[in-house]
């Protein structure tokens, strides 16, 4: 795509708006044809982080350079840069042809370089039967398609995208997100920046995800490694969906002593844990319903798609425990729940991991396999 | 029902075409009548009920004998009103945009301060600034010309075009600005390129007000000229003489008229099809 193949490189970006901080020092490290997921929840700082990435808003300290050059003085229109909002946003008054054509008119290319681009990128994102159509003749998804070829289509070093699919339906929104696999697969030196607010999305698109809360950047890796090994409770919290489980606990005499009478052997990847006080993460779908565990009350049961959110209470604790397939519990019952384990992550009392169930634990999204069950 | 409801309808804007085209039939029928013809009660078919006479139209032009010339003034108001609502619209659309995408700072006054001063303009009676206008016309030494008109009549349309404009892009989200300027467009090539073309309703309207309230002005017209110039609706109450001449004055009316129902007709496709076309979402 572009023939600019280098970094970009921001260090301590900051911005606060009218006394609110919404950028607190974020530093990273952008390589050129690389595919990042800016994970994190609403007013984490996302749309922020990409706002000032574009260029769209002032950075009030830090530096963001690329190639040698100061990004952060250069006028947005200079910059090689593509954004898709969550609003579907689109020139109204041009059919979708002249709206994916707009960037590469303006970067002055041939006429039939533009029509021969255009007419490509329309096949790949399925547009084209709505080459001739104003933008506001479109249903939602193909208004977001052709937002999303305007994008693409001008091989900019940076895409960003904003949440592109938070606006559409369900069905929709997954059979956009298989296609976004594909298109960003072929990325040649763009760089590419997907915020959401999903673990799932993170997951499923790959890549390296950065973990944002706050304004602040809490962790960058491959998704994988920090799905498995989130550096601190935020992380684990925010990386996963129900957000982790986390119970006050200790460990003492080779034993571990969790709420509701619970105890485990400090074996395998706990056995290095030294005697204290630790906060002890547990996923969802690592806590079994039945079998030799404690007794919980049952507050809600939550539905969705084949899987049962049992939201519990555990000693006074707030426990969710997700249960294959689909059932129904009276509230107020009290159900034995058991906890595995092998699965539990430890965490400091600063909030630091201090033990990770090697594999990142049982009942993780891993793959596939969390698709299922969503 | 449904044709019952289809049958009032028809009923309800047939009476209303009627009431709003009756008096326009009314000025037609009366000035092509001479004197008698007016004053012997209400007819309406011409050669069967009265003898038509083209006198209440000769009046309006200068050659005729003792009749006063209308093409001047008709002349001097189409300037007028096109000059002031051609720069209102364009100084008013820039105005507007920068009111709607730039933050203002004006000592303690903001964006929304500023927009609410352009249109309180249009909230004092007229009268208010008749001296005002005056002092300043006659220190300008624009008293009874054309530019003065020009001058006093942009002061008086640019809060209109202001409002309506505003409006329109408050319309328009600012993330198509921006997607304009990541496509490489400088501040002016978006409004130029994107901006404006997805506004022409709202030019339509600006401009529609704009031409009606310029050109239907009685009161600064008067006031403002004299003897070297006179516009459109100075020149046709001076018609009226110890004698009304219902025929001329139906005449002059129906002249004064035609202008506004031509733009009317031109724009009002651009209007119904820019509602359309202008949906943003």
């Amino acid at each position: 795509m572009s023939g600019n193949a280098a970094p970009l490189v921001a260090e301590g970006l900051s911005r606060s708006v009218d006394g609110e901080v919404h950028l607190a020092g974020v530093s990273l490290s952008l390589e050129p044809g690389r595919f990042y997921t800016l994970l994190g929840p609403t007013l984490a700082g996302k749309t922020s982080l990409l706002r000032v990435l574009a260029g769209l808003d002032p950075a009030q300290s830090g530096s963001m350079v690329m190639g040698g050059r100061d990004l952060l003085r250069a006028p947005v229109w200079t910059r090689s840069v593509a954004m898709v909002y969550q609003q579907f946003i689109n020139y109204p008054h041009l059919t979708v042809h002249d709206n994916v054509a707009f960037p590469l008119r303006r970067a002055k290319r041939s006429a039939a370089e533009v029509d021969r681009t255009v007419r490509e990128t329309a096949e790949k994102l399925g547009l084209t039967p709505f080459l001739g159509r104003k933008c506001s003749e479109l249903s939602g998804g193909q208004q977001q398609r052709t937002a999303l070829a305007r994008a693409l289509v001008k091989g900019a070093d940076l895409l960003l995208l904003d949440e592109p699919l938070v606006n559409l339906d369900y069905k929709l929104r997954e059979q956009l997100r298989e296609e976004f696999v594909n298109l960003f697969s072929d990325k040649g030196s763009t760089i590419v920046v997907y915020a959401s607010t999903e673990p799932l999305e993170a997951l499923m698109l790959g890549g390296t995800v950065l973990v944002m809360s706050e304004g602040r950047l809490l962790q960058a890796g491959p998704a994988h490694e920090v799905f498995a090994r989130p550096a601190s409770e935020e992380v684990a919290r925010i990386f996963n969906d129900p957000p982790m489980n986390l119970l006050d606990g200790a460990v003492s005499d080779g034993e571990l002593i969790l709420p509701g009478g619970i105890r485990k052997p400090t074996a395998g990847h706990l056995a290095s844990l030294r005697p204290g006080r630790y906060r002890f993460g547990i996923r969802a779908g690592d806590i079994r319903v039945g079998g030799a565990g404690v007794p919980v009350r049952m507050e809600l049961a939550e539905i969705s798609g084949s899987v049962t959110y049992l939201h519990v209470s555990l000693d006074g604790a707030p426990l969710v425990i997700q249960q294959a397939g689909v059932h129904s519990h009276a509230l107020g019952e009290t159900i034995v729940a058991d906890v595995d384990a092998t699965a539990l992550y430890a965490f400091a009392e600063d909030g630091r991991l201090a033990a990770a169930p090697a594999g990142g634990g049982e009942g993780g999204f891993r793959d596939g396999s969390w698709r299922e069950s969503s | 029902m449904a044709s019952l409801y289809r049958a009032l309808k028809a009923a309800a804007i047939l009476a209303w075409s009627a009431f709003v085209v009756a008096p326009f039939l009314w000025a037609l029928t009366t000035s092509f009548k001479t004197a008698n013809a007016v004053t012997s009660g209400p007819t309406y078919l011409p050669w069967l009920q009265y003898q038509p006479s083209l006198e209440g139209w000769r009046v309006l032009f200068r050659s005729y004998g003792q009749g006063i010339d209308i093409v001047g003034p008709y002349l001097s108001s189409l300037f007028v009103t096109v000059t002031a609502s051609a720069v209102s619209l364009v100084l008013g659309t820039l105005a507007a945009y920068g009111l709607s995408r730039y933050t203002y700072r004006l000592g303690f006054l903001g964006n929304g301060d500023i927009t609410f001063f352009f249109i309180s303009q249009r909230i004092m009676p007229p009268i208010v600034l008749a001296i005002p206008f005056f002092l300043l016309l006659k220190f300008l030494g624009l008293l009874d010309t054309e530019l003065g008109l020009v001058i006093v009549y942009v002061a008086l349309l640019l809060p209109i075009a202001v409002w309506v404009m505003v409006d329109f892009f408050n319309n328009i989200p600012r993330e198509v600005d921006e997607t304009a300027m990541l496509d490489g467009c400088t501040p002016v090539e978006t409004f130029w390129r994107v901006i404006l073309p997805n506004c022409k309703p709202g030019l339509v309207v600006a401009g529609l007000f704009c031409i009606v309230f310029g050109w239907n002005d009685f009161f600064f017209a008067f006031t403002l000229t004299f003897t070297n110039t006179q516009l459109l609706p100075v020149a046709i109450v001076a018609l009226n003489s110890s004698v009304t001449p219902w025929w001329s004055l139906s005449a002059s009316g129906l002249v004064s008229v035609a202008p506004l129902v031509g733009v009317a007709v031109v724009l009002e496709r651009y209007l119904s099809r820019g509602n359309l076309a202008g949906a943003i979402r």
